[in-house]
């Protein structure tokens, strides 16, 4: 990880983001269609810039935001003990196995007109819509993470004395965690999705799903795109910021993965 | 401290897909307290599924294992095991870490477990590396880590699994060498698996010859060699003679 290395993918990075925007540029000046509906960079950028300095598009982060992390959590609280379990227990994994089987598949927008007609529009339908999208990475990942444990590491635990809590503890968790962080990464990369289509059906509140849908109405093609802008940014700075310095800070270190980058 | 070991009649069966595996068959050996016992059979031939059975980890299909006259269960606490795998390692602990793990499992202090963990990474030479994580090492110094870490929390039987064959021959010497002196000042009963017939020699009080497909033991070599042993001397290379004719007659 020399800096030599971060600076130009860093470089090459931007560079790929500089080509798309060319080619919007492009399309927003061919005259195709009027430039209400596409509007070029500069204009875009203008909005954001209008909407970061009266904060509305940053109060629309953060709520979706907080939707995903509350989201996300729920995931956990419901998948991490089912996956682990699952992973240890045979029982446990015979029982749910065809449940998640068959629930996983389901996008959990289609979920989204009966927890409507269950809880009503607002905030609790957009968590259910977020943690249903996001709970099922969390268990198929720490299910697979624990059968993924060295039996090695098992062994040694044993004969040097371990009871099965401690075991749990210090060696299957610990062993299963690559598998959980990328279970629990994936469903945060779910659940942010999930919450741009909740927020539009089903949260009458703030929102960057909510902005897009009602920009709609006044025919604001700038809104819209300034709020996927802030949509794309926000993701992926939280991936940047949370995840990888979590992953640099652990798997990344134990040697259980390899560093983002890493392998050229 | 250390105990006694005694097999009977034990035999093992993998049941596989394509039928059933006879990996041992009914054998027969005992091993006296700090006793330095040596396996030593071609690849195959059901050396590492002797030393599961008897860690525990696998249940004989036939006969019995008495450790000091009990039978063998899967939560012994008082053997070390070191496999022939670079694996063992917990990868998410450092050096130090991992030897502390059985004192840290009998809930030593931690100023204790440090200074015990500290000994023995010095024993294996490698107490410079003991902040490093097992994947910035050497599969070679993995495997030294692994003895520290089994040796760190003082059982009374050490099981090792070709603990050196990975080692470049020069490392390999002065592991054997230490191993020796370890066994010497701790009366531990060792049961050492190799395929390596001066090996064998060099450490052994007795060597179980094995023959495989399936694994029985063919020959059981006591060997009273003076210690320290010199590999070069005439005695030495005349019992080396002898266990291998008993290994490939
Ligand atoms: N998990 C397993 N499932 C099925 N068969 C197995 C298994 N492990 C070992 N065997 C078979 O049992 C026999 C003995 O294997 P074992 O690993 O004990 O040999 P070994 O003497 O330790 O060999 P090596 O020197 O190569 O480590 C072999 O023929 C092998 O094919
Ligand atoms: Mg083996």
């Amino acid at each position: 990880m020399t800096s030599a290395f971060l600076s130009r993918s860093f470089w090459r990075g931007i560079a790929g983001l500089l080509l798309l925007a060319l080619l919007w540029e492009l399309f927003a000046r061919s005259g195709l269609f009027t430039q209400a509906l596409t509007p070029p960079i500069t204009r875009i950028a203008n909005t954001v810039w209008r909407t970061v300095l009266d904060g509305s598009i940053l109060e629309n982060a953060a709520y979706t935001l907080t939707r995903v992390l509350a989201g996300l959590l729920l995931a956990c609280l419901v998948g991490l003990p089912i996956g682990i379990l699952m992973g240890r227990f045979r029982a446990v994994e015979r029982f749910f196995l065809p449940l998640v089987s068959v629930l996983m598949p389901i996008p959990s927008l289609a979920w989204v007109p009966l927890f409507i007609l269950w809880f009503g529009i607002g905030e609790v339908t957009t968590l259910l819509v977020v943690g249903y999208a996001a709970t099922f990475p969390v268990i198929y990942n720490s299910w697979t993470g624990v059968r993924a444990v060295n039996p090695l590491w098992v062994r040694s635990a044993l004969a040097m004395g371990a009871g099965q809590r401690q075991l749990f503890r210090s060696v299957v968790l610990p062993g299963a965690s690559p598998y959980v962080f990328t279970g629990i990464r994936l469903a945060f990369g779910r659940g942010w999705i999930a919450v741009i289509g909740g927020e539009m059906l089903a949260n009458p509140a703030a929102g960057l799903g909510r902005a897009i849908f009602d920009a709609r109405e006044y025919l604001d093609s700038e809104v819209m795109l300034a709020s996927i802008f802030a949509i794309g940014v926000v993701g992926i700075a939280f991936e940047r910021l949370v995840f990888q310095s979590i992953e640099s800070r652990t798997v990344a270190r134990w040697g259980m993965v390899a560093a983002a980058g890493a392998r050229r | 401290m250390a105990q006694s070991i005694e097999a009977r009649n034990i035999s093992f069966q993998y049941d596989t897909a394509a039928g059933p595996v006879l990996a041992v068959k009914e054998a027969s050996f005992s091993v006296a307290p700090a006793e330095f016992l040596c396996v030593l059979g071609p690849s195959g031939c059901g050396k590492t599924t002797i030393l599961n059975m008897l860690a525990g980890f696998l249940t004989p299909t036939g006969g019995e294992i008495l450790m000091d006259g009990n039978p063998v269960t899967a939560r012994e606490h008082n053997r070390g095991v070191v496999f022939q795998d670079f694996a063992q390692l917990f990868p998410w602990r450092t050096a130090r870490q991992n030897v502390e793990f059985g004192l840290e499992m009998r809930g030593v202090s931690r100023e204790a477990r440090r200074e015990t963990a500290r000994q023995f990474l010095k024993l294996v030479k490698l107490e410079k590396f003991a902040d490093a994580y097992p994947h910035q090492l050497s599969g070679g110094m993995q495997q030294r880590i692994a003895i520290a870490r089994a040796l760190a929390y003082n059982p009374g039987v050490l099981l090792m699994d070709e603990p050196f064959a990975a080692l470049d021959a020069m490392t390999r010497d002065e592991m054997q060498k230490q191993l020796t002196e370890v066994w010497q000042e701790t009366r531990k009963t060792i049961v050492y698996i190799t395929h390596n017939v001066a090996e064998a020699v060099y450490l052994a009080d007795q060597i179980l010859v094995m023959a495989p497909h399936p694994g029985t033991i063919r020959a059981r070599i006591p060997l009273a060699l003076p210690r320290p042993r010199d590999p070069l001397s005439a005695n030495f290379v005349e019992m080396q003679r002898q266990v291998l004719a008993n290994l490939t007659h």
